[in-house]
């Protein structure tokens, strides 16, 4: 099974792009409806089938995403 | 949304590298710039060449590169970077030289110093971003303006009749004995953002060997000039741009 992943936005400086969103293929990513102190909908994650691979923030032009992924378990 | 408990420093797996600052990008969202510079300064960071680095910014978009790489950086005038990264480089010829140029500063006004510094073989870095158009001007058309693309100063597109036909300036310095390693990638994707990485890792790591000029196209959009929202460009430049340009390794050194 995949390893399980999760992101951090830096919503002030999210630009509403949607890059992040083609990017990720687990469709973990959306704009929101309300917007940032610029004015711009930003990215946020919908559902919880990250995986960690970091599509998303190779692609941010603005660099705000952070990601974190579990640690693969030693088989036994 | 619930946060699980991942987000620990311990299974951090990627973040904003140190190398760029802190600065808000001045990029319109979803433009390539942004992206290329921060690809650029996780190389210089995961080579530990941080305090070695020199970067020559250019005219143009990224006129204010030098606010967002956390390393010594010179302004030079509209086109001139790769004279001035060829000075730069020979006094300091242990440091990491690059310069970062649009098509129009680097394929225009530029096209001079760009052949030159080339030719000679400076030992330099020269990122090349291709985005077919003068972004900062107001979207004119550049001598890598497709055919048929509109500009603003080509409304009904680039007629190659009358006004030329776009210059494949990587293809002309590849063909020239200065030049070491000439690629051309893109980083609107995930792959291609991180074959373009490896590209620039390459190009920085050879500096080190004394051969010759590492010249990296990527080629880019430009979502403003092109009125096309961020994704539509990324989709417009795989559709038309990298049919014209495309995209690979165009010289390696040889035993690579
Ligand atoms: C000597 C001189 N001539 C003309 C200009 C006007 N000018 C500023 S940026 C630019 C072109 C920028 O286009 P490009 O290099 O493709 O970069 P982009 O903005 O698309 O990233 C021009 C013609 C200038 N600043 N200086
Ligand atoms: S790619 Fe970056 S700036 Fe663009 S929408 Fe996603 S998080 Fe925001
Ligand atoms: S890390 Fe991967 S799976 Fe998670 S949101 Fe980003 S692209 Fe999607
Ligand atoms: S004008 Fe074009 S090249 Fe310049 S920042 Fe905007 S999208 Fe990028």
């Amino acid at each position: 099974m995949a390893r399980k992943g999760d992101v951090v936005i830096n919503i002030e400086r999210c630009k509403g792009c949607e890059v992040c969103l083609t990017a990720c293929p687990h469709e973990v990513l959306a704009l929101s409806n309300e917007v940032n102190s610029k004015g711009y909908h930003y990215a946020m994650k919908v559902n919880s089938a990250c995986t960690g691979c970091a599509n998303c923030a190779i692609v941010c032009p603005d660099a705000v995403i952070t990601v974190y992924r579990e640690k693969a378990v030693k088989k036994a | 949304m619930a946060e699980n408990n991942l987000v620990h420093p311990d299974n951090l797996v990627y973040e904003k590298t140190s190398v760029m600052t802190d600065r808000v990008l001045h990029y319109c969202p979803g433009c390539g710039h942004g992206t290329a510079h921060r690809l650029l300064a996780e190389v210089i960071d995961e080579l530990g060449i941080q305090g070695e680095t020199i970067g020559v910014a250019p005219v143009g978009c990224s006129v204010l590169a030098y606010y967002y790489f956390d390393v010594d950086m010179q302004e030079a005038a509209h086109g001139r970077a790769p004279a001035v990264a060829t000075g730069i480089k020979r006094v300091f010829p242990e440091k990491f030289v690059f310069t970062y140029q649009g098509d129009g500063d680097l394929a225009a006004i530029g096209t001079a110093e760009t052949i030159h510094a080339c030719n000679r073989g400076e030992n330099i870095l020269v990122v090349f971003i291709n985005n077919g158009i003068y972004g900062m001007t107001g979207g004119q058309m550049a001598p890598t303006t497709l055919p048929g693309m509109k500009s603003s100063t080509s409304p009904r597109g680039r007629d190659v009749a009358t006004m030329g036909n776009p210059l494949k300036i990587t293809e002309l310095v590849a063909e020239l004995p200065g030049t070491y390693f000439v690629t051309r990638q893109s980083v609107h994707a995930p792959a291609n953002a991180r074959k373009a990485k490896r590209a620039l890792k390459k190009a920085m790591e050879y500096q080190k060997l004394n051969k010759g000029t590492c010249f990296v196209e990527i080629v880019s959009n430009c979502p403003s000039g092109w009125k096309m929202t961020p994704a539509q460009s990324n989709k417009w430049m795989e559709e038309n741009m990298f049919p014209y340009y495309p995209l690979g390794d165009i010289k390696v050194p040889e035993n690579q």
